[in-house]
């Protein structure tokens, strides 16, 4: 029996020249991320290990960008312990205020992570490195540690569910609409250890900033890994960013799934998740009456160039509703740049929007933006649980920048062709 | 190794912001995280449970963030054991690394009730429900995880290894 991509690029990092679904291998790392709420966990159980050292300075970077700039005297603590440990490591990519940008754009956009390297990173959305044809996966702090030591990591193999993308998307209809549609057709558990695998012809119509979406939600419908063929665009794409060399992974034409989906792009919508699971999808034209108080267009989801752009093209002109408040947080230093150079920056100040340095910090409720009891956000972000971006009464709406710059100027859910 | 407590019960999809949310992740240390344990599904969890205790849980318990103060403040809380019907993965993987005992087992997670008694035999696997004198087995770890659990989480099984 054939293997899948991520089976392959599994079974290469383990040496091996076949492995099975359902096998435990140890594969070499290629990267081990860490971010400044999960690393000073990994750093104390550093401390328990025999060996102190890490494995290459080169493969463990740290990204300080949940709680920063530091929101608390807490929080800076945690940043000044992984401060300090980067430099007694002389570790090479360690990026903090200046540097920094949302981990999943920052780490694609640094070139860290190319086509055929198997990563590890303690946070869950590490699965989003799938689009370059990377295997990527979100493990918790004490793995890290153990990454970090010994440049490896335990791993069942996973089997997979193939999605064979058709069709081209309409105007208005992004990778966000695109994976919200997935998970409210699976369900939040619908991949649970299992590769999400997208192919297909309608993979060409769906932009790198497209696929790193959707490979970030794939932790939303419980996959382990979510990965997209290496295709024109992916290689230029990584021969723009990185100067590292990459490998190409292909499926066997005889590989094994679970389930295969074949999704029309063009039969799609935009697609809101509303409270308070990824999975409670609704299409435009079923989204009701829903009054908004705040919009957050950003995070490691959706705050790169594209969201960006599309943003802007519905705010350009546009003014954010009376009694909303807009926030966007373009996800690294070089976005928000860019966004000030191609003036979007300037339309969403006239706008009535505020712009923030790159932060996680309203999508996991930590700061910048935390709701009241009552209060509803439309937001860009990947999970809407209970009490995620604040009080348990809130509600949090999950959907495309598209959809959230369109509910800003009409203060309830709405699609940017609903605008005058 | 066994466990003896009473049942917390809750349902499908636990998250890991509910069990410990965001807002107190700027810290590390797992007794100040056990503090909040639970508190946004069930404010009076961390007030009733007594060491030994135990969570039963539907499907997806532990899904969303990778953040290990999840498993970290329910092993702190004093919870002996998870059982549910199925696991999130990153969880399961942290809960077995951190030596937090959990078990999958679809007919235990329907069958216990809130405040149940129940005893479990990690070594076989067995599940007995005292309150309704019924027993149920549990899953067994593949040898590999057994040796993780046995050394007491991943980091003093890689030392062991050297």
């Amino acid at each position: 029996m054939g293997m899948t991509m991520t089976q392959k690029i599994l079974a290469a990092h383990a040496g091996l020249s076949e492995v099975k679904a359902g096998q435990l291998i140890e594969a070499d790392l290629d990267l081990v991320m860490g971010n400044d709420i999960t690393t000073p966990v990994a750093i104390n159980e550093m401390k328990k290990m025999d060996r102190q050292t890490v494995f290459d300075k080169d493969k463990v970077t740290l990204v300080m960008d949940h709680f920063i700039p530091n929101k608390d005297i807490k929080s800076a603590e945690n940043c000044k312990c992984c401060r300090e440990f980067a430099c007694r490591h002389e570790l090479s990519h360690y990026y903090d205020v200046g540097e920094m940008g949302i981990e999943h754009a920052l780490l694609p956009e640094k070139g860290l992570v190319v086509a055929g390297d198997a990563v590890i990173g303690a946070d869950s959305h590490t699965c989003t490195y799938g689009a370059l044809g990377a295997f990527s996966t979100g493990v918790g702090s004490t793995d890290m540690a153990a990454g970090m030591v010994t440049g490896k990591a335990w791993f069942k193999v996973p089997s997979a569910i193939r999605f064979e993308l058709v069709g081209k998307p309409s105007p208005w209809v992004s990778g966000k609409d695109v994976i919200l549609h997935i998970i409210g057709m699976i369900g939040v558990d619908g991949a649970l250890y299992k590769s999400m695998e997208f192919t297909g012809e309608g993979v060409k119509h769906l932009s790198m900033d497209d696929r790193f979406t959707i490979c970030n939600m794939a932790i939303e419908a419980g996959g382990k890994n979510g990965i997209f063929p290496v295709d024109e665009a992916a290689e230029a794409y990584m021969k723009e960013h990185s100067s590292r060399a990459y490998k190409i992974y292909e499926a066997d034409a005889d590989a094994e799934y679970e389930a295969v989906y074949t999704i029309d792009l063009s039969a799609l919508k935009p697609t809101v998740a509303f409270p308070h699971l990824p999975e409670n999808t609704r299409e435009a034209g079923d989204f009701g009456d829903v009054k908004i108080d705040q919009v957050v267009i950003g995070s490691c989801t959706n705050g790169r160039m594209e969201d960006m752009r599309t943003a802007a093209r519905v705010l350009k002109g546009r003014k954010v509703a009376k009694g909303v408040r807009c926030i966007i947080i373009p996800a690294t230093q070089a976005i928000y740049l860019q966004s000030m150079r191609e003036g979007l920056l300037e339309t969403f100040i006239e706008a009535g929007a505020v712009v923030s340095t790159p932060t996680c910090g309203p999508c996991l409720g930590g700061y910048m933006g935390i709701l009241a009891a009552g209060e509803r956000c439309v937001s860009t972000t990947n999970r809407n649980f209970v009490g995620r971006m604040g009080h348990v009464e809130s509600e949090v709406y999950l959907a495309s920048p598209a959809v959230a710059a369109a509910s800003a100027v009409t203060g309830k859910i709405s699609c940017p062709d609903e605008l005058e | 190794m066994k466990a003896n407590g009473t049942v917390f019960k809750y349902g499908d999809n636990v998250d890991t912001d509910v069990i410990i949310p965001a807002r107190y992740l700027n810290a590390t240390d797992g007794a100040e995280l056990a503090k909040h344990c639970m508190e946004d599904i069930d404010k009076e969890f961390i007030h009733k449970v007594k060491n030994g205790d135990i969570i039963v849980a539907k499907k997806n318990f532990g899904c969303g963030s990778s953040r290990e103060h999840a498993p970290l403040a329910i092993k702190c809380a004093g919870v002996s054991c998870v059982i549910a019907e199925t696991f999130a993965r990153i969880f399961y993987r942290n809960a077995i690394n951190i030596g937090l005992p959990i078990i999958e087992c679809e007919e235990a997670s329907r069958r216990i009730e809130n405040g149940d008694q129940v005893e479990i035999d990690f070594d076989s696997g067995v599940i007995y429900n005292r309150t309704k004198g019924e027993s149920y087995q549990g899953q067994a770890f593949p040898p590999f995880m057994q040796g993780i659990i046995k050394a007491g989480g991943l980091i003093p099984y890689i030392n062991e290894k050297g």
